[in-house]
């Protein structure tokens, strides 16, 4: 098995040197030689490791599969850190140009490199590792497929360094969060159906009769972004020896496929999957169960019916036929009632156990992620009504939304649900310090208030200046005018991703403390306890 | 008339017809009498299999479906 493996990589790793040294374009070349010389290593510690796999292999393991959720959850702080790293850069940049380095480091490189790593790499791996964890705890069974998961999990890293390397060196298709090239598309596709091949077949041998609605988010999103990823990225290569294709679509046809595929990448990559997370772990830290499991099947079935339809709000006054224009917007607005139900669902978890706010901050962060998903989900239909998009469209309180949206919700699950599995997964008897998550609790939500606040400001005035006209009805500002009045706030947006990033940095301190088994000895949150008088 | 338009017509009649009756379908069954007990018990799954898989072939019924 190991010498047929080793035998299949080194395979690769030689059609990977013919394709390198064949390339038509330098950008390929270069990938297909990253490609060899991965495969290489890997065929090489496949042998140097056949032996211990050997023992492995005669006993068959019985427990739950945690080394990949183990390696998932040090994958996600590890890409998170690089992505919000990045992203303080890029906004540096907007503040201060000179900080764009030519060509590599380029806003228009590190941008798309700032969105991937953050939404596929912190945000993917988040929920690679926290649906294998929760997939085999509620099925009552363990992963299935065997040494599949590990080639998902490392199949999916490889995607995103092909990802990130190609943004750097200008290998784009330039279709937002899906940027990267026919060649890498297709490597994820395979990466993803092995995905879904694991979780549905840990799903078919579960013990457990019912399948628990966290599972359902999941397959949701995996099922979804598996067809998204698809039919936006279908694309015709100049040369299977190059980096370059074109799409199939053209004109209005490829930006409503495109929004389609982008507005369900948030719907259902960076909301269903970590409402998976959500009905997982905030039951686990509060020790409840869910508020109402009625509601949260309900919450499910109305964001899948609903969401799908959404994606033309990001084209309002376009090209795009102004019955799908409405559509969109109308489907936006519906999607108020599943979203505030699920955000209902989840706080009321806590009802009757709200003293833990208190004592215990990674509930602190659950809590104000799901308040979070209440306010970007408000935020985000009430900015596709026309009327107000004519004021928002295109300026920075779209950056706004998405962040608070991102750094708010999908960050704080995120980070939630690694608190809790570190300690079990490393079998701690708990984190290293509640106090250190408790600075990681306040310098994020800081940093995030201060992102979204600039952020409003900001992209109000500029969606004002762009629209001022004078009595002539010339324009009163021009479009650089617009630019310099936005400083002062790129300053303030960058000081808050200052704050989530040295947030996230103690955060891997903690964790790093956590895993090498240190307890710091501290006060306990929420002080002593006074006697009733 | 072009595939466009019968896509189209099929889409904001029959579709749109199907689509809402499934999900009403949906409500309906969520409140169906007696399912109230069978809500609770499956809420609870997240704290029955914490550090082990389930024991034995098969499913055990406990989950009440």
């Amino acid at each position: 098995m190991a010498m047929a493996q080793a035998g299949i990589l080194l395979l690769i790793a030689v059609i990977a040197v013919l394709a390198s040294a064949k390339a038509h374009d330098a950008q390929f070349a270069i990938h297909m030689g990253l490609i060899a010389a991965i495969a290489m290593g890997a065929a090489i510690w496949r042998l140097r490791t056949m032996n211990v796999s050997a023992k492995a292999a005669a006993a068959a393991p019985t427990g739950y599969m945690d080394g990949v959720v183990r390696y998932g959850t040090v994958a996600t702080m590890f890409w998170g850190i690089a992505g919000f790293l990045v992203g303080v850069l890029i906004a540096l940049q907007l503040a201060f140009p000179d900080l764009n380095v030519e060509p590599y480091f380029n806003f228009n490189r590190l941008r798309p490199l700032h969105t991937s790593a953050v939404i596929f790499a912190f945000g993917g791996n988040a929920l690679l590792c926290t649906s294998f964890y929760v997939v085999q705890r509620t099925c009552g069974a363990r992963l299935f497929g065997g040494g599949l998961a590990w080639f998902v999990f490392w199949g999916y890293q490889l995607f995103i360094v092909l990802a990130a390397t190609g943004y750097l060196l200008g290998v784009t298709q330039s279709k937002e969060y899906a940027e990267p090239e026919w060649y890498i598309d297709l490597w994820l596709t395979i990466v993803w159906v092995a995905y879904l091949i694991v979780f549905l077949g840990t799903l078919v041998k579960r013990k457990e009769p019912h399948i628990y609605v966290a599972n359902w988010f999941f397959l949701s999103f995996i099922v979804t972004v598996a067809m998204l990823h698809v039919v936006n990225n279908l694309a015709v290569p100049v040369s299977f020896l190059g980096a370059k294709s074109y799409p199939i679509f053209a004109g209005v046809q490829d930006a409503l496929t495109q929004w389609w595929y982008g507005h369900n990448a948030v719907g259902f990559f960076l909301t269903a999957g970590f409402l998976g997370m959500m009905y997982y772990f905030v039951p686990k830290q509060v020790e409840r169960p869910v508020y109402s499991y009625r509601l949260s099947v309900v919450h499910f079935w109305s964001l899948i019916f609903l969401y799908i339809w959404a994606g033309p709000h990001h084209l309002h006054y376009t090209a795009l036929p102004d019955w799908a224009q409405t559509l969109g917007m109308v489907f936006s607005i519906m999607l108020w009632m599943p979203s505030w139900g699920g955000m209902i669902n989840g706080l009321m978890t806590l009802s009757g156990a709200w003293d833990k706010l208190r004592t215990d901050p990674v509930i602190r962060m659950m809590v104000l992620a799901i308040a979070f998903y209440g306010m970007s989900t408000f935020e985000g239909p009430m900015m596709s009504i026309k009327a107000v998009n004519s004021l928002s469209h295109y300026t920075d309180w779209t950056i706004g939304h998405v962040h608070s949206g991102a750094l708010g919700w999908v960050g704080m699950i995120s980070f939630g649900a690694i608190y809790y599995l570190v300690p079990k997964l490393w079998e701690r008897q708990r984190l290293y310090s509640l106090r250190l998550v408790n600075w990681h609790f306040w310098l994020a939500t800081i940093g995030i208030v201060l992102y979204a606040a600039s952020m409003w400001v900001s992209g109000i005035m500029q969606g004002l200046m762009w629209r001022e006209y004078n009595a002539e009805g010339f324009l009163v500002y021009s479009f650089a005018e617009s630019v310099a009045a936005m400083f002062p706030y790129y300053i303030i947006r960058a000081l808050g991703g200052v704050l989530y990033l040295a947030g996230a940095l103690i955060m891997a301190f903690n964790l790093y403390r956590t895993i090498r088994g240190d307890l710091r000895k501290e006060v306990p949150m929420g002080g002593v306890v006074q006697p009733a008088e | 008339m072009s595939t466009y338009d019968t896509l189209r017509h099929f889409a904001d009649s029959w579709g749109l017809l199907f689509l809402m009756a499934v999900f009403i379908g949906v409500i309906i069954w969520v409140l169906r009498p007696g399912s109230g007990r069978i809500y609770r018990q499956q809420s609870e799954i997240p704290f029955k299999h914490e550090d082990k898989p389930a024991a034995g072939p098969g499913r055990d019924n406990a989950g009440g479906d």
